[in-house]
């Protein structure tokens, strides 16, 4: 699988750039990850990538957008768990890239 | 990305769907290859429901810690299950005596079954996939 370095260290990507060990995870990363995806990162989107780090710490999964959008409602209130919210933030797919800048796996089910 | 949660879905068909898993957690590909599957179906909005008989039980267990074999402890997974909408688990009364577990050595909360209730609750679906 290919390689990248990031910050003057190399880490392993999927084929879809997604990290392979999210043990290496770090805020360098996230930005990188973020660069590629081209999103500008804020503390919105920051809010939303450590919601999914704590989600996949308890679940061992990343979560679907439907569970996602639900899931962020519930903690955060329901003027940020819905889509319009969620996709202004990660246009292409809240899960998604969300998702590959916190260093976590592609959402099963996600098609 | 299920964009199709969106989609106006009025012509669609609701099946029952049962993921039957017979096999302990770790040692083959079953049981986190089933958990995958039910999460994605969970997508389709069909009526799922997931029954553990035999070793399946074992999935369920309570404090799994996988650090010695080196693989994803995904018994956590389960607890996720409430949140894709699949709330329905069932698990099999006579494998969990074989076994000497009760519902308090479980991760999740689940209705215990007696063999007859079990295979009704079978007879009633429209799909019965076994891992």
């Amino acid at each position: 699988m290919p390689m990248v370095e990031i910050a003057g260290k190399e880490v392993e990507v999927d084929e879809e750039g997604y990290l392979v060990d999210l043990s290496q995870w770090n805020e360098d990363i996230a930005k990188y990850m973020a660069v590629e995806e081209k999103v500008d990162l804020t503390e919105s989107h920051w809010e939303v990538v450590n919601f999914l780090r704590e989600y996949y710490a308890e679940y061992q999964i990343a979560p679907a957008v439907r569970v996602l959008t639900k899931a962020i409602g519930k903690k955060l209130g329901p003027d940020k768990g819905n889509n319009k919210y969620l996709y202004e933030l990660f246009p292409y797919g809240p899960a998604k890239q969300a998702c590959k800048i916190a260093g976590l796996p592609k959402p099963t089910g996600c098609i | 990305m299920s964009d199709m949660d969106d989609m106006d879905d009025d012509a669609g068909i609701v099946k029952k769907f049962m993921f039957l898993n017979r096999k302990a957690p770790h040692g083959t590909v079953y049981a986190l290859e089933g958990l995958e599957v039910v999460l994605i179906t969970a997508a389709f909005d069909q009526d799922v429901s997931m029954a553990f008989t035999d070793d399946g039980v074992y999935q369920l267990v309570k404090g799994i810690d996988t650090k010695g074999i080196e693989v994803k402890d995904f018994s956590k997974t389960y607890r996720a299950l409430e949140g894709y909408d699949i709330e329905k688990l069932y698990v099999d009364q006579v494998s969990m005596d074989a076994r000497g577990l009760s519902e308090d050595d479980l991760i999740v909360d689940v209705t215990v079954l007696s063999v007859d209730e079990m295979a009704n609750l079978m007879a009633e679906q429209d799909v019965v996939i076994s891992f």
